[in-house]
């Protein structure tokens, strides 16, 4: 009994958070990834683009609200999330003829397109603040609980509750599909393998007649609708604030670089990485260990590796390591 | 002097705004605006040393900033007694546990041979060290944060000249720049960039949440100034005399000596910030101009020359039998030391120490920008790089805010659109900023002042 209960207690407190957590930074690093392997430059944007997408679906929540569409038990967001696809890539599109083109036809060093991306980042940035502001919205709506943890024990007799809340179960669900449909997309379509052809070699794709507008035009699609359920996921799930949303970038280039940078399997693996990390270290042991040592061992601090304040700092320091040891990736990345 | 033409005009627009804003809204603000200009300048010659004469992309230097605030607290703020004797011993102790760890580690990286074994013996080194540290420093942490939260909690500094402190926090950012230059250097020029600003936020956060080193998210107010206060400059009688002689034609038209006393009341007020604020420019033109005389002379020396073939070509550098890795950290250290010095300049200059402030996009994007702008691989470049965008960085809300009077003029006041435009006029900088490196980088990719290389 005391072992199911220690299992109950980490399942509650650390491996769904951490499932949903790197769900959502998976989708974020293979947007990232996508972008470096077949445009080829690190994206510093990446945060505000993600904001961007989900500026989109608060309003139009908001908007669906005031008019009186719902979406049943399960949040109104996810009707948005086509409206705010279809945005995010026409976003994506203007900036991409506007700005990055003219980079990529005269084959600017990588260094010289992250350095515009910082430049469109501002851009972004600015034009997120001037429409919705830079303050915290909740925009999650419908059912807020699948399973309570007082229904969960009442249910099943034990002593430790579950509680597993909707947008955990939609963050998996959603990325799971998205996911398999996207790797689908990339290895049994032509389009898809054009795609990594370009990415692997450019010059070899050229000559055997793939056509590079499309390959760019396809890449920023699939960037724009992976970029927009990730973040529309992660605004469900904790809340939407554009400051967070920049901050975010930085795990996720964390998870993207763990993963292999360019390898979009590896990226979706980095994600999880980072988020079994962060809460795997910062998470207090001592209600886990109560129960599965005898009573003469119980721990009387925390049990606490860290401090959660140090949260990011945890899966940067795994970068780091990776960097050392490892610079291209756990699964082989681009070479660098 | 026809070389210089350009860099002349420039400088003199840029100070013509500056004298502008004086005339318009205030001097202080102006000269606040100049002060904070030239603590920018510093970080952009530090960024351009390591981009512009080296090509080495560093995208920590809100780290090394947050380094050079940090040493101003520990260098310049009175020690803390009752913190250091409840846990001075075992912070000291973990100090020597750091070094005995550092040292264990480099002598075995340099005897013992590649293998599985060394790396379990480093690992088991750093482990080892660590669960020490925690046991020691864990009980001696809380006590000292204990000791009156609610002003020190923390060990305090040594109680030095505050000035000391500028060459402290450059000495703190070079051994930084020194650990991250042997970890990251070896990688390409974008994941440099990622590690380095990655490195920094965990800078960062260490300041930001050891409380027990510089009192953490709860600041350090009322740091040492190497300038007069404010308040002291206004009893002070000579200085009442200065602003009298000053401003004697002015006092002369008032009607009463009573009124005559209120406006010269207002008037030391006034001069009194600006005084204190002279003082500081003056002190910060000083470095400066030290560090563009160094630069300059080290861009033009055969080391000069040295590093722009190694950004240029590294192959053929490295070829010709120069030292690559080394010579890439050396200036990678120099670069971020003088980026650690503008960090003390700019907490001496505030007189607060606040670890919440430090963040990624002000510090570390926009120092990019003014690079970038400026002129890479040009001093005279980096630095007007550093007026101009700090000035439009400040300057961007009023020019908003009168831009968007203008064209919604002829809208009622209480129209929602004007309401919440007028409301975001601050968010304008960034649009800017952003729309200002993109135009740059676009259509005069090599700045506002390019590089330029003289032949002799």
């Amino acid at each position: 009994m005391d072992l199911i209960n220690a299992v109950i207690v980490l399942l509650n407190y650390t491996i769904i958070p951490a499932l949903t957590y790197g769900s959502q930074l998976a989708l974020g690093a293979i947007f990232v990834t996508l972008i470096y392997g077949i445009l080829r430059f690190a994206n510093f944007a990446t945060g505000d683009m993600m904001s961007f997408g989900t500026m989109f679906a608060v309003l139009l929540t908001y908007y669906f609200q005031s008019i009186g569409i719902s979406f049943g038990f399960l949040p109104t967001a996810l009707l948005t999330i086509p409206f705010a696809i279809f945005m995010m890539i026409l976003y994506m599109l203007l900036i991409d003829q506007t700005v990055f083109k003219y980079y990529r036809i005269k084959k600017s060093p990588p260094v010289q397109l992250a350095m515009v991306s910082v430049g469109v980042m501002f851009v972004t940035q600015a034009v997120i603040r001037i429409i919705i502001g830079p303050t915290d919205r909740r925009f999650l709506d419908g059912e807020k609980f699948i399973l309570k943890a007082t229904e969960f024990k009442e249910m099943t007799g034990l002593a430790e509750g579950l509680t597993i809340k909707s947008t955990q179960m939609i963050t998996i669900v959603v990325t799971i599909i998205v996911v398999a449909i996207m790797f689908w997309f990339l290895n049994k379509t032509k389009t898809g393998t054009s795609m990594r052809a370009y990415s692997d070699n450019e010059d070899l794709a050229l000559l055997s007649g793939i056509d590079p507008k499309k390959v760019v035009l396809i890449t920023w699609i699939i960037a724009g609708i992976l970029a927009t359920i990730g973040g529309i996921l992660y605004g469900l799930d904790k809340s939407y604030r554009p400051f967070v949303y920049f901050n975010n970038m930085l795990p996720i280039f964390a998870a993207a670089i763990v993963g292999g940078i360019g390898n979009p399997y590896g990226a979706f693996f980095g994600g999880y990485v980072i988020a079994f990390a962060e809460i795997f270290l910062t998470y207090a042991y001592k209600r886990f260990l109560v129960y599965i040592l005898p009573e003469s061992l119980e721990p009387n601090s925390l049990m606490q590796l860290l401090s959660t304040d140090y949260k990011f700092a945890i899966s940067f320091s795994i970068l780091v390591i990776v960097l050392i040891f490892r610079p291209s990736g756990i699964f082989e990345g681009k070479r660098i | 002097m026809r070389n210089y033409l350009n860099i002349i005009v420039a400088y003199s627009i840029m100070m013509l705004l500056i004298i502008l804003v004086g005339i318009f809204q205030s001097w202080s603000i102006a000269l606040t605006i100049f002060n904070y200009c030239m603590i920018s300048a510093v970080m952009t010659l530090g960024a351009n040393i390591q981009w512009g004469y080296a090509g080495l992309i560093n995208f920590g230097i809100m780290g090394y900033t947050a380094l050079g605030g940090l040493a101003v607290v520990l260098v310049s703020v009175a020690p803390v007694p009752e913190a250091w004797s409840v846990g001075g011993v075992n912070m000291m102790t973990c100090l020597g546990i750091i070094i005995i760890m550092i040292f264990s580690t480099r002598y075995i990286l340099k005897n013992i041979q590649k293998s599985k074994k060394k790396n379990y013996l480093i690992a088991g080194i750093i482990i080892v060290g660590l669960i020490l540290i925690k046991i020691i420093a864990g009980p001696a942490i809380e006590q000292i944060e204990a000791v009156d939260p609610a002003k020190t909690g923390f060990l305090g500094g040594l109680g030095l000249p505050v000035l000391f402190s500028w060459i402290v926090g450059g000495l703190f950012a070079a051994g930084l720049a020194f650990i991250v230059g042997k970890v990251a250097l070896g990688l390409r020029a974008d994941y440099l960039a990622i590690a380095t600003l990655l490195i920094a936020e965990i800078v960062v956060s260490i300041i930001k949440h050891e409380d027990w080193l510089a009192r953490g998210v709860k600041n350090v107010i009322g740091l040492k100034r190497p300038a007069p206060y404010e308040i002291d400059l206004q009893t002070s009688p000579w200085f009442i005399n200065l602003v009298e002689k000053f401003h004697s034609a002015k006092l002369d038209l008032a009607n009463s000596l009573s009124e005559r006393q209120d406006i010269l009341n207002q008037l030391v007020i006034d001069a009194s910030s600006v005084y204190v604020k002279l003082c500081f420019a003056g002190m910060f033109l000083v470095v400066v101009i030290i560090l563009l005389i160094i630069t300059q002379k080290a861009l033009y020396s055969p080391w000069g020359r040295m590093m722009r073939a190694i950004r240029d070509n590294e192959e053929a550098a490295s070829a010709m039998g120069k030292n690559v890795v080394k010579q890439h950290l050396f200036i990678f250290i120099l670069g971020s030391a003088i980026v650690g010095i503008a960090g003390a300049m700019m907490v001496t200059n505030d007189g607060l120490f606040t670890p919440g402030s430090y963040r990624p996009m002000r510090y570390t994007f926009v120092i990019w920008v003014m690079v970038i702008v400026g002129g890479t691989g040009n001093n005279f470049g980096a630095i007007l790089g550093g007026f101009v965008v700090w000035f439009l960085w400040v300057e961007a809300a009023p020019i908003a805010l009168f831009f968007i009077n203008l064209f919604t003029a002829h809208l009622p006041e209480t129209n929602e659109i004007k309401v919440h435009l007028i409301n975001s006029a601050p968010y304008f900088r960034f649009l800017l900023v952003g729309i200002g490196l993109l135009l740059i980088m676009r259509f005069r990719p090599q700045g506002i002042i390019p590089e330029k290389i003289i032949k002799q």
